[in-house]
């Protein structure tokens, strides 16, 4: 197992946005995390990776224990992630964005080593046309994968992605599909965020399913599909209107 | 060395030396004059590695120039200190002082940071009012003959100028490296998202301290080579905010985060300064004091309103070929 989550819960004052989330993950897996909105999925990422200490619990990575480490340590144990709500470095290249990764991530190299890894992520991630624009004028699909360029160029074991896919529209997602199936192939492991279903149903191995903090399912793409809470928590109750017509004639 | 193939490195350098030649062929009133350039050269460089690196805005960065001189001072006055030994001193003990400032207020961020470094200036200010051995309010005054050790008065006043001259230089050459390395990626990475970089692996707590360390340690060594040719010092002129802010108006008009910026800058308000304090304007009737600083606001005003990135950093928007030469 490469990564490890054990009873972990994170609470905001009296908000419990995480709520004792347990499950594993093998090395070389794509996991999916879906849920509505307000589910605690980017908060379960914010605790990975040491943006917020945990409330309880205990997260295990490659055996190291990461509860209490400042996030720049979880990027050098070999966990990269990307942000749904894009943060590029905007007053630098989108190559120097980039070499930031290769730089301060896990392999930490130097700068012209850096400068080639960039120079590879980019072409990968299709942005290589790009190199010499400042982040900040790139429009929002290609800062989605100027994120996902940062995050691989630290060569990450781990690799956290939160809604990739958002505001992409079809052809762009399925390039991006391709291009995080790519990504596992070289044998990284990968936890995503996503919204669009049809999407996260087709690239995972397995899926969690979070609403209000909980873990309510977890299983295949099919087994989760068919899972009745999993429904409710997207739909409601099916039976609802069936129940309330009956109660009515009743 | 890769740096030395750019060509945006010799224009910087090449600036510097242009300002130092100018300033040393045209008798002694010249060489005052580019003196003082030079010093704010040195002085504003310094903290575009703070302020225009890595994003913190430090109000209070002539502490460093005063405490740093102060020290050095000291060391010539009663411990008969070489002028080069005490230079170094003052430089080392500035760079100390940031250390454990740092570790303390680099914690804070924006507005809170900027507060702080004003609140410590004026705490500076005060502690050396009272300690004695300082000379208290008084402040210290050189005895006459140690400029004999340095060859005599108009002697010693040229070798402070050289001793200038190169510090602005080093401190320009320093500049351009640290922009260029891998600490200086992860400096503008903070400057850019702080949160952000430190996902992506940047060590923000120790690189925002050794750029807080650096930016201090040049004020510290020209704090010393100043007082030392002034002959007197006194916490009044050692920390004084109004040349901070300056300071900061000179990184802001050449363009921080830019490395010929800050010497554009100094250059062009010193230039400005004098003018200003040697014409006989009369506003209703009245001489007017210190004309420079209202011009200075306004300066500032129109800099962080309409060109917040400078002069330099408005230059390298408008063409590629710009952006390779100018850095």
């Amino acid at each position: 197992m490469i990564l490890e989550v054990k009873n972990v819960s994170k609470v905001f004052g009296g908000l419990t946005a995480v709520n004792d989330v347990t499950f594993d993950l093998p090395e070389g897996q794509i996991l999916g995390l879906i849920g509505p909105n307000g589910a605690g999925k980017t908060t379960l990422f914010n605790c990975l990776n040491g943006v917020y200490p945990l409330t309880r619990g205990t997260v295990t990575f490659r055996g190291q224990v990461l509860s209490g480490l400042p996030t720049y340590k979880v990027a050098d144990l070999g966990i990269a992630r990307t942000h749904q709500i894009v943060r590029p470095l905007n007053e630098l290249t989108v190559r120097e964005n980039v070499m930031v990764g290769a730089c301060f991530g896990r392999e930490n190299h130097k700068l012209g080593e850096a400068e080639e890894i960039a120079n590879e992520v980019m072409e990968f991630v299709g942005l290589a046309a790009r190199a010499d624009m400042l982040a900040g004028s790139l429009n929002v699909a290609q800062k989605k994968r100027l994120e996902m360029a940062r995050a691989l160029a630290a060569r990450p074991y781990l690799l956290l992605l939160d809604e990739v896919l958002a505001g992409l529209n079809v052809t762009e997602v399925s390039q991006m599909l391709n291009t995080i199936r790519a990504i596992r192939d070289q044998g990284v492991t990968i936890i995503m965020i996503e919204h669009i279903m049809h999407a996260v149903m087709n690239v995972s191995d397995r899926i969690i399913v979070l609403n209000y903090g909980t873990l309510i399912a977890e299983g295949s793409p099919v087994e989760v599909q068919a899972n009745q809470e999993v429904i409710e928590a997207y739909l409601g109750d099916p039976d609802l209107a069936a129940r309330l017509l009956e109660e009515e004639r009743g | 060395m890769r740096i030395l193939r750019n060509l945006s490195f010799w224009i910087a350098v090449g600036v510097v030396v242009l300002i130092i030649a100018y300033g040393a062929t045209g008798g002694a009133i010249r060489r005052e004059t580019w003196f003082t350039v030079l010093l704010f050269v040195g002085l504003a460089s310094s903290l575009n590695i703070l302020l225009g690196y890595t994003g913190y805005v430090s109000f209070g960065h002539i502490v460093f120039f005063g405490f740093g001189g102060y020290i050095g001072f000291w060391a010539i006055d009663t411990l008969g200190m070489n002028l080069w030994l005490a230079a170094l001193l003052g430089g080392l003990v500035s760079a100390l002082l940031a250390l454990g400032l740092g570790l303390a207020i680099l914690r804070l961020r924006g507005a809170y940071f900027a507060l702080a470094t004003i609140g410590i200036l004026e705490a500076m200010k005060a502690l050396v009012i009272n300690i004695p051995a300082l000379g208290g309010p008084n402040g210290m005054e050189l005895n006459f003959s140690v400029y004999r050790g340095y060859g005599g008065a108009a002697t010693a006043l040229w070798m402070v100028y050289w001793s200038v001259a190169a510090i602005a230089l080093i401190v320009v050459i320093t500049s351009y490296i640290v922009k260029k390395s891998k600490f200086g990626l992860g400096l503008m990475a903070i400057r850019e998202d702080e949160d952000a970089a430190e996902i992506m692996g940047v060590v923000a707590p120790r690189a925002k301290t050794w750029a807080y360390v650096i930016s201090a340690f040049f004020p510290g060594i020209l704090g010393v080579l100043f007082f030392f040719k002034q002959g007197i010092i006194e916490p009044g002129s050692a920390f004084r905010l109004q040349l901070s802010i300056e300071m900061l108006v000179m990184v802001m008009l050449g363009g921080s985060g830019t490395v010929l910026g800050p010497i554009l800058g100094a250059g062009a308000y010193q230039i400005l300064r004098g003018t200003l304090l040697t014409s006989d304007l009369e506003l209703l009737g009245m001489k007017v004091k210190d004309i420079q600083l209202a011009v200075a606001g306004v300066l500032l005003l129109i800099i962080v309103l309409f060109i917040p990135v400078g002069a330099i950093g408005w230059l390298r928007t408008r063409s590629a070929t710009l952006r390779r030469i100018l850095e």
